[in-house]
C-alpha cells in the first residue's frame, strides 16, 4: 500500500502548502490589481495569469534557470543552505506558480464584484484602510476567493510538468501522485496506475463539487428572502 | 453651524463633458440642495464627504477646512468626521443590525465585540425601536427599518454634520411622509446639522430652512 500511500499523502502535502502560499500572494495581487488604476494593469495582470496558458514544462524550464544550482536565485538561496531542485520544496515552488492564476482570477472578480458604496460607507464612518479591507472587502469577497482557492488545490494536486522538471521523480521524496501515476503506467504496473487515477479523480470531483457551491450565483436557501 | 463650498469639478465620459460649478455658504443647521437627478447633486456631496476630489476650490465646515485645492488640503473621509446617508443606505450584508450600528465605534481591524451591548448602540437600538431585530441581518428587515439602522449607524460616533442622498427615495409613499417627519424631530432633537439633496418638493418643504437649486452643475438660485 505504500506505492499509494506515500504518492498520495506527498501530493496532499505540497498541495496544502501551495494552496497556503497562494491564498496569501494571490488574495494580495488580486486586491492590489483590482484597486489599482494604472496602464500597465492589464500587463502585469497578463503576466500573472501565463502559468495558466503555458505549457507546464516551460514553467519548469524558467524555474530550473531560476532556481537551479548556477540559477540567478538558485546559487543565493544553495548558500542559505536551500535547495529547490529535486526537493518537495521544489515541487511546493512548481504548484504554487501553476494554480496561481487560478486564485488571481476568482479573487479579483470578487474584490471587484464588491460594492464600492460599502467601502466608502466604511471610509466616511472612520474606519483606517485596512479596517475596510478586512471589515468589508474581504468578508463580502470571500466566497469567490474560496472557489479560487479550491479550484487551485485541486490544480496543485494534479501538477505534473513543471514539477517533474524541477522536482523529478524521487519516489517516497519527490513523486507526487501523478508523477507516481506516470511511473506506474511505464512500468506496465495497471493495478497501482487504476488505483491511483481513481483517488485522484475522486478527490477532484469532491473539490470541484465544493468550489461550484461557493461560486457566485449559487444561491443559498438563506439568500432568499 | 457653518458651511461653505465653493468647488470645480470637469468630468469625461467618451464625448461628453460635465461641469460641475457648485457655490454656496450658509449658516443653517437644514440645508437642501434641491433639484433634478444628473444635476450634480450628489457629486456636491460626495465633495463633501471626501469621496470626490475637485479640481479646484475649497470646502470649510465650522471654520475647520476639509478641502483646499490651492493649499493642497485635503482631508481624507476617515478625518472629516462626518455621517453619510447613502441613497440606498449601503448596509453591509454580512453584519447585523447591531454590527453595522457599532461598525463606526471601532476603526481598526476588526468589529466591535459583542455590538448590543455597548451602551451608544443599544441606546440607539431603543431610539429607533429596533431592539427586536439587533441580531437580524440588513436583508431581513422592512425598508423603514433599514433607514434607521442607517441612520443610527451614522449618528453613532456623533458627526459634525449629517450629509443625506435622497435619503426617502428608496421607501414607499406612506412610509415616505413618516420617515420624513421622524428625520425632522431628530433633527431638532439631536441638533445635528443637516445637508440634504433631494429631488423631492416635500423634503424641500418639510426639511428646508436653507435652499439652493442645483442645475445643470451649478446652483441657479442663491
Amino acid at each position: 500500500m505504500g506505492a499509494v500511500w506515500t504518492p498520495l499523502l506527498l501530493s496532499l502535502k505540497v498541495a496544502g502548502w501551495a494552496t497556503v502560499l497562494n491564498l496569501f500572494f494571490g488574495v494580495a495581487a488580486a486586491y492590489g490589481l483590482s484597486r489599482w488604476r494604472s496602464p500597465l494593469r492589464d500587463l502585469i495582470d497578463s503576466i500573472l495569469t501565463l502559468p495558466l496558458v503555458l505549457p507546464p514544462t516551460v514553467l519548469g524550464y524558467y524555474l530550473l534557470v531560476l532556481f537551479g544550482k548556477r540559477g540567478t536565485f538558485g546559487a543565493w538561496l544553495s548558500g542559505m543552505g536551500i535547495e529547490l531542485v529535486f526537493t518537495w520544496q521544489g515541487a511546493v515552488i512548481a504548484s504554487t506558480i501553476v494554480a496561481f492564476p487560478l486564485v488571481l482570477k476568482s479573487a479579483r472578480a470578487a474584490f471587484e464584484n464588491v460594492d464600492k458604496q460599502l467601502e466608502n460607507a466604511a471610509r466616511v464612518l472612520g474606519v483606517s484602510e485596512a479596517g475596510v479591507f478586512f471589515r468589508v472587502s474581504l468578508p463580502l469577497a470571500a466566497r469567490g476567493i474560496a472557489a479560487g482557492v479550491l479550484l487551485a488545490f485541486a490544480r496543485a494536486l494534479g501538477e505534473f510538468g513543471a514539477t517533474l522538471m524541477i522536482a523529478g521523480n524521487l519516489p517516497g521524496r519527490t513523486q507526487t501522485l501523478s508523477v507516481a501515476i506516470y511511473e506506474a503506467v511505464q512500468a506496465g504496473d495497471d493495478s497501482t496506475a487504476t488505483l491511483l487515477v481513481v483517488i485522484t479523480s475522486v478527490t477532484c470531483v469532491a473539490v470541484l463539487l465544493i468550489a461550484g457551491r461557493l461560486m457566485p450565483g449559487h444561491t443559498r436557501r438563506a439568500d432568499l428572502s | 453651524m457653518s458651511v461653505a463650498v465653493h468647488i470645480r469639478k470637469e468630468l469625461r465620459a467618451d464625448d461628453r463633458t460635465f461641469r460641475l460649478s457648485i457655490d454656496f455658504v450658509s449658516d443653517s443647521d437644514r440645508i437642501v440642495l434641491y433639484g433634478p437627478s444628473g444635476a450634480g447633486k450628489s457629486l456636491t456631496l460626495k465633495a463633501v464627504a471626501g469621496l470626490m476630489t475637485p479640481d479646484e476650490g475649497r470646502i470649510t465646515l465650522n471654520q475647520r477646512t476639509l478641502f483646499d485645492a490651492a493649499h493642497g488640503v485635503n482631508v481624507r473621509p476617515q478625518q472629516r468626521n462626518v455621517a453619510y446617508l447613502f441613497q440606498d443606505y449601503a448596509l453591509f450584508p454580512h453584519l447585523t443590525v447591531a454590527q453595522n450600528i457599532a461598525f463606526g465605534l471601532q476603526r481598526g481591524c476588526f468589529n466591535l465585540r459583542r455590538p448590543a451591548s455597548h451602551p451608544s448602540v443599544a441606546r440607539w437600538l431603543e431610539a429607533f425601536g429596533l431592539e427586536g431585530t439587533a441580531a437580524s441581518y440588513p436583508s431581513q428587515i422592512s425598508g423603514g427599518q433599514r433607514q434607521r439602522v442607517a441612520l443610527a449607524r451614522a449618528l453613532v460616533a456623533q458627526p459634525d454634520i449629517l450629509l443625506l442622498d435622497e435619503p426617502f427615495s428608496a421607501l414607499d409613499l406612506s412610509l415616505r411622509e413618516r420617515m420624513r417627519h421622524e428625520l425632522s424631530e431628530l433633527q431638532q432633537q439631536l441638533r445635528v446639522p443637516m445637508l440634504i439633496i433631494t429631488h423631492d418638493p416635500a423634503d424641500v418643504e418639510v426639511l428646508g430652512d436653507a435652499v439652493f437649486e442645483v442645475r445643470d452643475g451649478m446652483i441657479s438660485r442663491p
